[in-house]
């Protein structure tokens, strides 16, 4: 245990925790601003996985990380148009749409990787700060800063991008009035209706932005491994609907709970790695993610109140 | 008559010449080859062994550069192009298809995954004219129409973890599922390591044979506490992969060629060659015998296969110490679990 309590190992492990929270933490954004409108997506996972391959297959065949990254936000976008369109204008149940979105974009998303792709062939992976081109240099002594180097600057934008999106999302959500408009169909549709507030409008618009930004995950994610593969994402969309819930719907403790998930898991792999764990237990190890994230929901979470019309569809009387 | 016997004689000198030219061509004999670099890794076509129908189900993607393309390129081998059910994770899904393919007549139904174990025990009874070739598994669960097959895995983990530490002395070990064949290649790796004086390697099991972000974070935890090679197994091993191309540090890989993924990284790979037990299983089922018989893979059968990258600029001391272990194993001398 003595060897996981030295700087470099702990700096190491917080670094890895904050890499592998990004795709969450994007996701879980997104679906906080789509479930303050009223409006739960279960198909974020389905979305993530469509904007993963669309990035990774760009990237495959242009080498633009850019260009993968915005195919990532035009897939989101195209699925955005889609929820929306079955959930807020045909008042289709959210959560089994939902689903349903998870459930097409885990067949479509493979079934174009097996016929434009067919074996996983690794791409460049999102360069880190001091990789990228033209500015690298810039960045290199800061990655050499003893301990807080590799821990701060080694990471590739769309890491920094994520976390500032936290403050972002607070202040569209709180500040604006857009944001007023999102809380208000979500707390009261028919009030705000009455207040002249299309619910409708406001609820499609916070659609988009959650669905952009899942595919932006999946894109992020994609680019982070380097690969594509069937089901890629392995649930991160559904920890990432679960992480709202943690957050109590407020982009700061989301951003909280995703860290807290990126470092149990990055402990418990690192933990197993320096033998600290049992290779016997693995199985349970594996758990321990999952089981945090369902306590802390049971601790935490039940104090907090969801939007009022969460999942409930508009219907002008 | 004496010119007779030197025809003969030199008829004979001509033949043995011409076997021996025929087993020995290069440095690939059996259970090792050398792929030449840039070369396509893709499997040919091989002549039809039966005019039997197949059907294979598996649990990852057909061309998952691991387990079930082992499976598919050992059926391009034999000639058999098979009816294929992939991805299916899900035992329920496997088993539909299984049964699917029993009731529509097939005649061969190979359940690629020891999980798909309880539903075979389930469904093989009910179709006693179709022959279930089952694995990976030791045993055929008493059936009289399943065959089980398993690899050997160790044997090559043994061959890998030997190379492995002629190049570092510290290796981290990318393990899915405390599992099947994936134990038996980790734990004979690590002996092969230790073997060859290297301290015992870090393991670490992710808990899934298909997460990839959880195989990249574990692969970059052992860059990071400064490993001088890598391996692992499963298709999640891929994320293994572009950590150990990120870090410079020599990738070992198993059941199929990993150079699809690393063609520089990978120094070897052991190969599974399932049409060794296939091709078997297929002439008893032609004779009318339907199961109730495992085989294994194993070095001396020719079913595992120790690729070198040709890619790979190998010390040949060491590519010449690793096939002298290859034959001990063969040979029996040394034991690999």
């Amino acid at each position: 245990m003595s060897q996981f309590f030295t700087l470099s190992v702990l700096i190491a492990t917080l670094a890895t925790a904050i890499k592998f929270a990004v795709p969450y933490l994007l996701a879980a954004l997104g679906e906080t601003i789509g479930q303050r409108s009223g409006v739960l997506n279960l198909g974020v996972d389905g979305i993530m996985l469509l904007g993963a391959f669309g990035a990774y297959y760009t990237v495959l065949e242009t080498d633009s990380h850019l260009l993968g990254l915005i195919v990532g936000i035009a897939i989101g976008l195209i699925m955005g148009v889609l929820y929306a369109v079955v959930t807020v204008f045909l008042h289709a149940q959210q959560g089994i749409s939902g689903i349903g979105i998870f459930l097409f974009g885990l067949g479509f998303s493979d079934l174009l990787f097996q016929e434009l792709v067919g074996t996983t062939k690794p791409v460049k992976p999102l360069p880190t700060l001091d990789k990228l081109p033209g500015v690298g240099g810039i960045f290199e002594p800061l990655i050499e800063i003893e301990y807080l180097g590799p821990l701060l600057f080694d990471h590739n934008l769309m890491t920094y991008t994520a976390f500032l999106l936290v403050p972002a999302v607070t202040w569209l959500l709180n500040k604006t009035t857009f944001g007023m408009n999102v809380r208000a169909v979500g707390e009261n549709p028919q009030a705000a209706d009455s207040l002249g507030v299309s619910v409708a409008r406001t609820r499609f618009i916070a659609i988009m932005f959650g669905c952009v930004l899942a595919g932006l995950a999946g894109a992020t994610l994609a680019l982070q491994l380097a690969v594509f593969q069937h089901n890629l994402t392995n649930g991160i969309g559904f920890i990432a609907v679960a992480l709202v819930y943690f957050g109590a719907w407020q982009p700061r403790w989301v951003m909280a709970g995703a860290l807290l998930y990126g470092l149990v898991t990055a402990t418990r792999l690192r933990w197993q790695s320096l033998d600290i764990i049992p290779q016997g237990a693995s199985d349970i190890a594996a758990m321990t993610p999952a089981i945090i994230t369902i306590l802390a929901l049971v601790l935490l979470a039940r104090r907090a109140r969801g939007p009022a019309a969460l999942t409930k569809p508009f219907t002008r009387h | 008559m004496r010119l007779t016997k030197l025809l003969k004689l030199f008829s004979m000198i001509f033949a043995i010449a011409l076997v021996a030219a025929a087993c020995g061509g290069d440095d690939d004999a059996g259970s090792v080859t050398t792929s030449e670099c840039g070369s396509d890794l893709g499997v040919a076509m091989g002549d039809s062994v039966t005019d039997l129908s197949v059907a294979l189900v598996a649990p990852s993607a057909k061309d998952d550069v691991a387990f079930t393309q082992s499976m598919v390129d050992s059926l391009k081998r034999l000639g058999i192009d098979p009816q294929i059910t992939d991805g299916t994770f899900v035992v329920e899904e496997a088993a539909a298809a299984i049964r699917g393919y029993a009731e529509d007549g097939v005649n061969i139904v190979i359940a690629h995954g020891t999980q798909y174990g309880g539903s075979l025990a389930e469904i093989a009874p009910d179709f006693p004219e179709t022959s279930f070739i089952w694995g990976t598994a030791t045993d055929t669960q008493g059936l009289a129409n399943v065959f089980a097959y398993y690899p050997e895995a160790d044997q090559g983990g043994y061959v890998n973890g030997y190379i492995a530490a002629a190049l570092a002395g510290d290796i981290g070990i990318v393990g899915p599922v405390e599992a099947g064949d994936a134990v038996a290649y980790i734990e004979g790796f690590a002996m092969g390591a230790q073997a060859n004086g290297a301290s015992a390697p870090s393991i670490v099991y992710t808990g899934s044979f298909s997460d990839v972000a959880l195989a990249t974070t574990t692969a970059q935890a052992h860059a990071d506490n400064g490993v001088g090679a890598l391996t692992g197994t499963s298709q999640s091993a891929v994320g293994a992969v572009t950590v150990a191309t990120a870090n410079d540090l020599p990738w070992f890989g198993t059941q199929s060629n990993t150079e699809a993924w690393s063609s520089d990284l990978t120094v070897a790979s052991q190969v599974y060659h399932w049409d060794i037990v296939l091709s078997d299983m297929i002439e008893q089922i032609e004779g009318g015998t339907l199961g109730g018989e495992a085989m294994s893979l194993t070095l001396e059968n020719g079913g595992l296969v120790m690729e070198f990258n040709g890619c790979y600029d190998l010390d040949s001391d060491i590519r010449d110490g690793a096939e002298s272990i290859i034959a001990d194993i063969i040979a029996g001398d040394i034991t690999t679990k």
